[in-house]
């Protein structure tokens, strides 16, 4: 029994930290938010060379083959450093969606270069967890039609992966006709989501699976944003920390005064059991598949409530500075929050986790 | 990540199946958690030992079962009593806090005289610490102990004092060094609650039950001898049972269990409309909590891991008490909330609830946050041990900053 990580996974997220800690100080994020695409070509670059851009490829179309959990020790490395990097939809939710609906063909097709890291791909399935605006994508024929908003990882895409209102997944070309693309504009610069709106497009289907992967890659991501959002969290304490431990008013340490201290216990507090949750959720999309969506709820709500609390709290340790733009404490308390809104927010998430449990019917 | 205890350990898992199927109907009622054990819990009790069940580690020739230490047979034996719904060892204060001080600090006589009649259920302990002027500050108690013709004379007052008229012999700190520091001036003495000098008075609480009492000495006389580790030393020996508190209060089976029934209630609970858990704002708040339950469950799987391999425990345990009993308290808020006007029936009500259990559990969870060590002093743990932040200046160096400043200084002077 060991409920942990591997030395493996311990391996890979030091030299995820390394790579980033070379590659992504906050001046080179800053410099990102203020692009038009905030990817960082230098860090995709770094990373790929420890192959996380491929690993979750599996072997024989060039990638790692690795799992979830080890892609959660790399998502919470990047949101320790807020790196601006197209990790969720194009090396997460696209491989999985490829390896678990794609065909051969299309395997074949897409999963070596993704490994590679010559494509980026896209991915809209917001719609499968609310609309809003009256958003939502139907097909017929080879054709989409209609909205879909909150395309992760937008900009740069040279393809995208759209579930339809029926939940099943297709492939799009950025480039087909009858694809409109528009950017949206979030709190967090550091990652790119935009709306897609189809008038026809042409499109190519994943296996028709019955809304399975789709749910698959729900459960992904929701488990990948709640491991984002524990290492932004786990920087947000450890600034507050050493700020406090530097920090001198009354002739004294702030972080002596247990006001301040005990800010800081809570946040640790509430922390440290979210990385257990994420972890154990991580854990059953990869070995216990038909428990995973109750999981990944229970990850995605919990993070995110104890994450809005550390975002706030660590904001309020740091007073005055931590409002300000100087301490770029508020791209790690950005990111917190994209992470809590996308893919459904709590009380979305825990309705659902409700349904799946049979306490009540899906509205 | 690996959630398989591994191929022997099924076959222990199995056995305790076994036992438990064959045995269960010698098994005393599960709310039978009087002080002074019954004749049939203190039977059952040994059977347990005898199969190792309980003890399991504890030495042979003090009454144990002897097995070598080994954390996932003991976590699969409470696993298994749990999911059975049934009553596993005994767990007094005796049981959970003498005995493992002795086995670490006791003479080979205490070993001897005290652990199997304690284990067995036949001499029945209290603790006596806490005082009216020394409770966060434990090492602040003023219970004298002079020496007079080879016995301490023990003279002042304990409170939280559970289970006093039920024990027989109580383990106690007191102040044999008047003139040493704070922290060296502590002794640890055992000795007999039939004592003359020795006055109980129940201490009734916010739940309308005494489960503590106030216990008062007056010239209580104990020969010199009845100390565990040496005059002086008692603030260390203290700390090692006030560490097997800590681990006591935190058990994340009986968190999933409270979860469990709290589901059970919102699930059959019915007004007019419906049950309970239809109720949007209360099926919400229960998926919140049973979320929380979940992370703390996990976070336990992570400790547990930790000690197999020899780690430290770190900060994920260092947060389990401050944790756990917020949680349970939470659990019970929402049970009563869950309940609505029904919510308020206790003290033995027509149309009451589960015998008040949950109104009981509300308010008796809030005892457990504040004692054994309050919530306020685990953030100050979490925050100097796990965060490493500065410490409190001492209240020396703050008056003298008072002398030369005015005001400011003593805003920071929190509770502790």
């Amino acid at each position: 029994m060991d409920f942990g990580l591997s030395q493996d996974q311990q391996m890979l997220r030091d030299a995820v930290a390394h790579c980033l800690r070379d590659t992504c100080p906050l001046d080179h994020v800053r410099w990102c938010a203020e692009q038009e695409n905030p990817a960082s070509d230098r860090v995709l670059e770094a990373l790929n060379v420890l192959g996380v851009g491929g690993m979750l490829v599996p072997e024989e179309h060039g990638g790692l083959g690795m799992t979830l959990l080890d892609a959660t020790v790399v998502a919470e490395q990047l949101g320790f450093a807020v790196a601006p990097v197209p990790f969720l939809a194009s090396q997460v939710l696209a491989p999985i969606a490829l390896r678990e609906a794609g065909s051969k063909e299309q395997k074949a097709r897409w999963l070596p270069k993704i490994a590679r890291g010559e494509v980026r791909v896209g991915v809209a399935i917001s719609e499968t967890v609310e609309t809003r605006d009256g958003s939502g994508v139907s097909s017929a024929a080879g054709k989409l039609t209609g909205t879909a908003l909150f395309c992760l990882d937008f900009k740069g895409a040279d393809a995208y992966i759209v579930a339809d209102a029926k939940g099943r997944l297709h492939l799009v070309d950025a480039e087909a006709s009858g694809l409109t693309t528009i950017s949206l504009t979030t709190i967090d610069r550091t990652r790119s989501v935009g709306e897609l709106r189809f008038d026809g497009a042409e499109a190519e289907p994943l296996a028709d699976d019955g809304g399975v992967a789709t749910s698959r890659l729900r459960d992904a991501g929701r488990v990948i944003l709640a491991a984002d959002s524990l290492g932004a969290g786990e920087t947000m304490i450890q600034k507050a920390v050493a700020y406090a431990g530097q920090r001198e008013q009354f002739g004294r340490l702030i972080g002596s005064f247990q006001a301040v201290k005990h800010m800081c216990a809570e946040m640790a507090a509430r922390h440290e059991p979210c990385r257990s949750l994420v972890w154990f959720a991580a854990h059953t999309f990869d070995a216990m598949p038909n428990e995973a969506s109750l999981v990944a709820c229970q990850a995605k709500s919990h993070t995110a409530e104890v994450h809005r609390f550390v975002a706030r709290t660590s904001t309020e340790v740091h007073g005055g500075m931590g409002f300000t733009d100087l301490l770029g404490l508020h791209y790690f308390f950005k990111r917190i929050g994209f992470d809590r809104q996308v893919l459904g927010g709590p009380e979305t998430v825990r309705a659902e986790a409700a349904v799946l449990q049979g306490w009540t019917k899906a509205a | 990540m690996d959630l398989d205890y591994g191929p022997e350990y099924d076959i222990f898992r199995q056995e305790v199946r076994a036992f438990i199927k064959e045995h269960r109907h010698l098994a005393p009622p599960p709310g039978d958690r009087a002080a002074r054990p019954s004749a049939e819990a203190i039977e059952w009790q040994n059977l347990l030992i005898a199969h190792g069940y309980t003890a399991r580690t504890i030495p042979c020739e003090y009454g144990g079962y002897g097995a070598e230490p080994d954390i996932l047979e003991s976590r699969i034996v409470a696993e298994e009593f749990s999911r059975a719904r049934m009553p596993g060892g005994l767990a007094n204060q005796g049981i959970s806090m003498l005995v493992p001080t002795l086995l670490e600090l006791g003479s080979e006589e205490q070993k001897r005289r005290w652990i199997e009649p304690t284990l067995k259920g036949d001499v029945v302990w209290c603790q006596g610490y806490s005082e009216p002027g020394a409770g966060s500050d434990l090492a602040n108690l003023k219970t004298s102990a002079r020496v007079e013709n080879g016995e301490f004379v023990i003279n002042g007052q304990k409170i939280w004092t559970s289970t006093a008229r039920q024990a027989d012999m109580i383990f106690c700190l007191v102040r044999t060094e008047p003139d040493a520091p704070k922290h060296g001036g502590i002794s640890y003495l055992i000795f007999s609650m039939d004592t003359p000098g020795i006055e109980v008075r129940p201490l009734k609480t916010m739940t309308g039950h005494a489960e503590f009492n106030e216990t008062f000495f007056t010239d209580v006389r104990v020969p010199v001898d009845q100390i565990v580790g040496q005059r002086g030393q008692g603030w260390l020996v203290a700390n090692a049972t006030l560490g097997h508190e800590r681990g006591m209060l935190g058990d994340p089976d009986a968190l999933e269990n409270r979860m469990q029934a709290l589901i059970a209630l919102m699930q059959d609970e019915r007004t007019g409309e419906g049950r309970a858990i239809d109720n949007p704002v209360l099926r919400d708040r229960l998926v919140a909590l049973q979320a929380e339950v979940a992370a703390m469950k996990y976070n336990g799987m992570r400790v547990l891991s930790d000690s197999l391999k020899g780690e430290p425990g770190g900060m994920a345990k260092l947060i389990v008490k401050l944790q756990s009993c917020e949680l349970a308290h939470q659990i019970s808020a929402l049970a009563i909330d869950a309940m609505g006007e029904m919510g308020i029936l206790y003290h033995h009500s027509p149309r009451e609830r589960d015998g008040g259990a949950w109104q009981w559990n509300y308010m008796f969870q809030l005892g457990l946050i504040i004692g054994g060590g309050t919530a306020q002093i685990q953030k100050n743990i979490i925050a100097e041990r796990g965060l490493d932040m500065p410490r409190e200046p001492k209240p020396a160096r703050i008056a003298a900053a008072g002398q030369q400043t005015t005001a400011p200084a003593h805003q920071a002077q929190g509770a502790n």
